[in-house]
């Protein structure tokens, strides 16, 4: 810590300083997510309430076509566990922007904000970090869905984890940018249904899109240009051991986009401050 | 350098490898693009692609080697024949690739398809041409017939290869076939609509299931008569003896079960029954039957529950249910065991089971409702 005060040449900061900003952002993260036992059992819940309940009721519903990455063919909850994956992420992106909003409420984003740090490389630290969070839940989830008998091949588990982490930070960065527009805690709850329940309902997570289009293709245009849908997929592909692409692609440039986003309008001169002081105080 | 132009020698003379570490190398450098990519994608992931795939497939390489050194007995490719009962061919897979090589033309209706003993001939019964052809399994092209009865489905030979006993469906007959001479040596009537057949490994015992008088027949070959009729479950399909010889297993399609004969005292000694949650009970229609050759696991195809059961044979329990395609009827292991292939007819495909996971790891479209299948020793 010391080198960082005696620092000369003010201008720029090492790695070094980078690292320790990084490793403080996550560790908190961390420390609140473990502190928080409820949320780690409410976020496993979640999805396997989904998989126990809903898929035993839909068990017969698939297993009537082979669509890649599978080679033969799956019962249905084989089918959603890479969605209920990218579900878990869904909701965790979107509680740690939540918890942006309670920090702002309760005056603990100062302590972040006085960092002499770009905001931006703040902002993905606890990007980085909510992400960090949900690999582990999301790995908890795998490891519980193998006891089900859901068993990717055991490289699959590896090659998960790029796919995890992109489709990790770009959800992370969409509830960043949604909660940049929240001043109070209250509202959150109204954007998340009107975020993530559209998202995950209209998605290739628990249906595979053909079966969207024969019902109706319009619904299947909608579900194409959605990126928890690609999200799905990357993360389906991967599990898999095989690259998708287009989704690939459609990731990461949502990532990006959201990413820039979420900086500029928590940007002082352009996003928060314009729209007055932070919350807790109004 | 050296070592990059050494590879490329080494791929070629490589011999077959077991299915996972083949796959690895086929999978893995999937950085080979996805079909439906963008060109924008291909433009500009093409260049980082071919040396990313080159130095993987280069790794994979040297730890396929290193593999193959470690592993005591490399797999065989093996050849798989289908009998698709409704396009009138023969779908021929190679078990390396799980490919489909060729398509045979056959007669019509083909059903019951086996080699010969010594690997040379598959041998389909094609019921609507009331013969049994003969394919050459080098030219893959049939050369030949066995003069069978009428609407021949089902048949089983003796370990020697020499004689061939055919269950006629619409003549309530077996047919007795010299393979040798390619000659017929003469009927055994038998019960209504005989299906199932199986020769003890002494080849002293035939077993013939009659699907409409519901038995098993136990017939002596040497003096081709009919010792014993075993009453069974409705619809019995197919009969398998135990390699220990100690019990016949046959199953019954409507009865939904799967009787299991002691084949000296002629009586039924248990059952195996299914239950699928979420399936009705009539949905549960057992067919094939394949055991495995140290007689600790049977593989049962359910047929339309699309599932094939893991029974252990002790206990006869089912410890576990397979997915597979629609309809499943028949099965047939590589001579190795390390796979079960499955034919399954209304979704005209192959599964394949890797028999120690106990997991299906694959399906393969074949022709028009495949019926049944035999892979070469």
């Amino acid at each position: 810590m010391s080198s960082i005060t005696t620092r000369e040449a003010p201008r720029g900061f090492s790695s070094a300083e980078y690292m320790t900003c990084l490793t403080g952002i996550v560790w908190r993260e961390g420390l609140r997510f473990l502190h928080q036992r409820e949320r780690f059992v409410s976020a496993l819940v979640r999805p396997l309430v989904w998989l126990f309940i809903f898929a035993a009721g839909f068990r017969q519903v698939l297993g009537i076509s082979i669509i890649p990455p599978y080679e033969t063919y799956i019962l249905y909850e084989v089918y959603i566990a890479p969605g209920l994956m990218a579900m878990i992420q869904l909701f965790n992106g979107m509680q740690s922007s939540l918890s942006m909003v309670y920090d702002r409420e309760m005056g603990n984003m100062r302590t972040l904000l006085v960092s002499p740090l770009p905001r931006g490389f703040l902002l993905f630290c606890k990007l980085l970090a909510g992400t960090a969070v949900s690999l582990l839940q999301v790995y908890a989830f795998l490891l519980i869905a193998w006891l089900w008998d859901i068993t990717p091949p055991p490289q699959g588990y590896l090659t998960v984890l790029p796919a995890l982490i992109l489709s990790g930070l770009m959800l992370g960065s969409l509830g960043m940018l949604i909660s940049s527009g929240i001043k109070q805690l209250e509202n959150f709850a109204g954007v998340m249904n009107f975020v993530i329940f559209p998202m995950f309902f209209a998605s290739s997570a628990l249906y595979p899109l053909w079966r969207v289009q024969e019902g109706n293709p319009y619904l299947y245009y909608l579900c194409e240009a959605n990126p928890f849908t690609h999200a799905v997929e990357l993360i389906r592909f991967a599990l898999y051991g095989q690259v998708n692409w287009i989704s690939l692609a459609v990731v990461a440039l949502c990532t990006i986009v959201f990413m820039i986003g979420a900086i500029l309008a928590y940007d002082p001169s352009r996003g928060l401050a314009r729209r007055g002081p932070a919350g807790g105080e109004g | 350098m050296t070592t990059t132009r050494r590879y490329p020698a080494a791929t070629k003379n490589r011999r077959p490898t077991p299915l996972g570490l083949r796959e690895a190398v086929q999978k893995k450098p999937h950085i080979e693009l996805h079909s439906s990519t963008t060109h924008y994608a291909k433009l500009s992931q093409a260049g980082e692609a071919k040396t990313a795939r080159g130095q993987m497939s280069r790794i994979l390489e040297t730890a396929l080697l290193a593999a193959l050194v470690l592993a005591a007995a490399p797999a065989h490719a093996f050849i798989a024949y289908v009998s698709n009962e409704k396009s009138n061919t023969v779908s021929v897979i190679d078990t390396d690739s799980w490919t489909v090589t060729k398509t045979i033309k056959v007669g019509q209706r083909p059903r019951g398809i086996d080699f010969t003993r010594d690997g040379k001939f598959v041998m389909v019964a094609v019921g609507d041409d009331d013969t049994i052809q003969v394919i050459d399994a080098k030219t893959q092209t049939v050369v030949d017939s066995l003069p069978s009865g009428p609407d021949p489905e089902l048949f089983a030979q003796d370990a020697a290869g020499k004689t061939l006993y055919v269950a006629n469906e619409n003549d309530n007959t077996v047919t007795v076939i010299d393979l040798e001479k390619r000659a017929r040596l003469g009927d055994i009537q038998v019960g209504v609509e005989p299906e199932g057949m199986t020769i003890s490994p002494d080849g002293k015992t035939l077993i013939n299931t009659s699907e409409t008088t519901n038995m098993a027949h136990f017939i002596d070959t040497s003096s081709r008569q009919i010792v014993a009729n075993v009453l069974v479950d409705a619809r019995p399909r197919f009969a398998e003896y135990k390699h220990d010889s100690s019990e016949v297993w046959v199953s019954s399609e409507i009865g939904g079960t799967v009787s299991i004969i002691d084949p000296k005292k002629h009586e039924v000694i248990g059952k195996v029954t299914f239950e699928i949650p979420g399936l009705r009970k009539e949905a549960i229609q057992p067919v094939g039957i394949g055991m495995t050759r140290d007689d600790k696991t049977a593989f049962v195809a359910l047929g339309p529950a699309n599932r094939i059961a893991v029974v252990d044979v002790a206990s006869r329990k089912v410890t576990k249910y397979l997915l597979v395609g629609q309809r499943v009827w028949h099965v047939a292991f590589t001579p190795d065991e390390k796979y079960l292939l499955t034919t399954n007819g209304v979704s005209n495909d192959v599964s394949v089971i890797d028999v120690a996971a106990q997991k299906v790891i694959k399906t393969i479209q074949v022709g028009e409702l495949p019926w049944g299948i035999a892979i070469a020793p």
